[in-house]
C-alpha cells in the first residue's frame, strides 16, 4: 500500500531532478529551457496528483456524480501552463539575442567571450592598447 | 505506467545532443502528460497542455531553432558533482514525500479547506456547472487577472527583444521566396481545417462554462489556426488579413476588457471583480462577468501567442534575406 500511494510522487521527485540536472549540467541554452519546462511539468503533476479523489470524476457537475476531484489544484495548474509557456517564449527571445551577440548559445563560449571583454576593459583603463596575446592561446 | 513513460522520454531528453530531436521529445512528452493529466480527472488541464505544450511550445521551439545552432557541443564539465547535487536533492523530497497523504485520499488536507465549498455553493452562488471555470473566472478573479497581465508583459517583452524595423522587413519582404507555394495538399488541407479550427476555438471560448474550456484553452486554438495559416501562405499574406498594429493592440484590449469589468463592478457599488452586480439577478451577473472576463483572457492569450510567433517568424526572415 505504502509503494502505490506514494509513487506518483515519487516519479514526480524523478521527473523534477531530472529536470534540475539538465538545466545546472549542460551548456546549451536551448537544452537548458527544455531541462525548465521538465521541471515545471513535474511541479504541475504534483499539484494535480493531490487533487485527485480515488473513484471521483472530473469536477463538472452533474446529477449522476457524486464525489468529484479538487477543483482548486487545477484552476492553479491551468493558469501556471499558459504563464509558463509565456515565460518560455521570453527565454527563446533572450537566446535569440544572445546568439546574435556572442555567436554561440553554449554557456561555456559565452563567458569566455565575458572574461576576454572585460580584461581588454581593464587593460584599456590602463593604458594599454591591446589584450596579451597569452590570454587568446589559453583560451584555445 | 504513462508515468513511467514521461520520466523515459526525460531521460531521452538529456542524451540527445540534436537539439531538434529534443524539441520533438519535449512534444511528445507534453502529449503524454496531457493524457496523465486526463487520467488525474484534471479535464481543463488537460485540454490547456495539449494544446499549449504540445502545440505552441514545441512551435516556438522550432522557430528558435532556425536561427541558433542545431547541434549541442560536448560539454566540458564533469557530470559528477551535478549528479551529486541532484541525487542528494532527491533524497530530501522522497525523505519528505514520506508524511504525504497517499494518492487518491479522500481525507488529505488539500480537500478539507475550501474545495468542498467550491463543489456543494459554486451551483447555487455562480451557476455554473464547470467549478473549475467558476473558481477560475470568479472565485480567484483577481489570480487568474494577475496571470493575464504576466502573458501580456512576457509579450510585450518578447516584442521589444525581436524587433525588427520596418524598412528591414520591407526590404527583406522582396526578396523571400513562397517557400510552400508548391505543397498543394498541404495547403488545401489547411484551407479546408482552418474553417473548422477557428470555430471550434470559439466553441471553446463559450462553452467553458459547461464542459471543459474557457478563455486561455481558446486563445491558443485559435492562435493555432491562424499560426497554420501563416506557416502556408507566408507572412506577408497573413500580415494583410490581419494587421500586426491590430494584434498587438488586441493584446491590450483583453487585459484592459478584464479590469474594465473589475471597474464597472465597484462603480456599480460590488466589489472589484464581484459580478453579482452587474445584473438584478446575482447569477445572471455572474454569468455575464464571467462571459466577458474568459473573452478579455481569450483575446490577450490569442493575440500574444500569434504576436510571439511573428516576431520570431520575422527575426528569422531579417537573418536569412538581408544581407
Amino acid at each position: 500500500m505504502n509503494i502505490i500511494g506514494l509513487y506518483n510522487y515519487w516519479i514526480v521527485v524523478v521527473l523534477m531532478l531530472i529536470g534540475f540536472y539538465i538545466v545546472i549540467a549542460h551548456e546549451n541554452l536551448i537544452k537548458k529551457l527544455v531541462g525548465l519546462t521538465i521541471f515545471q511539468t513535474s511541479v504541475f503533476f504534483l499539484y494535480i496528483s493531490m487533487g485527485k479523489v480515488a473513484g471521483a470524476t472530473a469536477p463538472i457537475l452533474d446529477e449522476n456524480y457524486q464525489i468529484y476531484s479538487n477543483p482548486l489544484p487545477h484552476v492553479l495548474i491551468l493558469t501556471a501552463i499558459v504563464v509558463g509557456i509565456a515565460t518560455t517564449a521570453l527565454g527563446l527571445a533572450l537566446v535569440v539575442r544572445i546568439y546574435e551577440a556572442y555567436g554561440s548559445i553554449e554557456e561555456n563560449d559565452i563567458q569566455v567571450q565575458d572574461t576576454h571583454d572585460r580584461l581588454e576593459c581593464q587593460l584599456e583603463a590602463y593604458g594599454r592598447q591591446k589584450p596579451p596575446t597569452l590570454f587568446d592561446q589559453e583560451t584555445n | 505506467m504513462l508515468l513511467s513513460f514521461l520520466a523515459l522520454t526525460a531521460i531521452a531528453i538529456t542524451r540527445m545532443g540534436d537539439l531538434f530531436a529534443v524539441v520533438m521529445l519535449s512534444g511528445i512528452y507534453s502529449l503524454l502528460s496531457a493524457s496523465l493529466f486526463l487520467d488525474l480527472d484534471a479535464v481543463d488541464v488537460a485540454f490547456t497542455e495539449a494544446s499549449v505544450g504540445a502545440g505552441i511550445s514545441t512551435l516556438l521551439f522550432l522557430a528558435t531553432l532556425k536561427l541558433v545552432p542545431r547541434y549541442e557541443k560536448k560539454s566540458r564539465y564533469k557530470p559528477a558533482l551535478a549528479l551529486g547535487v541532484v541525487i542528494v536533492t532527491g533524497a530530501l523530497l522522497i525523505y519528505g514525500t514520506l508524511d504525504m497523504p497517499h494518492f487518491g485520499d479522500a481525507d488529505a488536507p488539500v480537500h478539507q479547506h475550501v474545495a468542498p465549498r467550491y463543489l456543494n455553493d459554486s451551483i447555487n452562488e455562480v451557476g455554473l456547472p464547470n467549478v473549475v471555470t467558476s473558481v477560475l473566472a470568479s472565485y480567484r478573479g483577481y489570480d487568474t487577472l494577475g496571470e493575464v497581465v504576466v502573458v501580456f508583459a512576457a509579450g510585450i517583452g518578447v516584442m521589444s527583444l525581436l524587433m525588427v524595423s520596418q524598412r528591414t522587413k520591407a526590404r527583406a519582404l522582396t526578396k523571400v521566396p513562397a517557400d510552400m507555394q508548391h505543397q498543394i495538399i498541404l495547403r488545401i488541407v489547411a484551407k479546408m481545417m482552418l474553417p473548422l479550427i477557428l470555430i471550434f476555438a470559439l466553441y471553446v471560448q463559450f462553452h467553458g462554462d459547461y464542459g471543459p474550456g474557457g478563455g486561455f484553452q481558446a486563445g491558443v486554438i485559435f492562435a493555432a489556426g491562424i499560426i497554420l495559416y501563416t506557416m502556408l501562405f507566408g507572412l506577408s499574406l497573413t500580415q494583410s488579413v490581419i494587421k500586426p498594429v491590430f494584434v498587438e493592440m488586441l493584446t491590450a484590449f483583453g487585459v484592459l476588457l478584464y479590469s474594465g469589468v473589475g471597474i464597472v463592478c465597484m462603480i456599480l457599488g460590488g466589489n472589484y471583480l464581484d459580478y453579482d452586480v452587474l445584473s438584478h439577478d446575482p447569477v445572471h451577473g455572474q454569468h455575464l462577468g464571467i462571459l466577458l472576463i474568459e473573452l478579455g483572457v481569450g483575446i490577450t492569450v490569442a493575440a500574444v501567442m500569434i504576436t510571439l510567433f511573428f516576431k520570431f517568424t520575422w527575426r528569422t526572415v531579417k537573418h536569412k534575406y538581408n544581407q
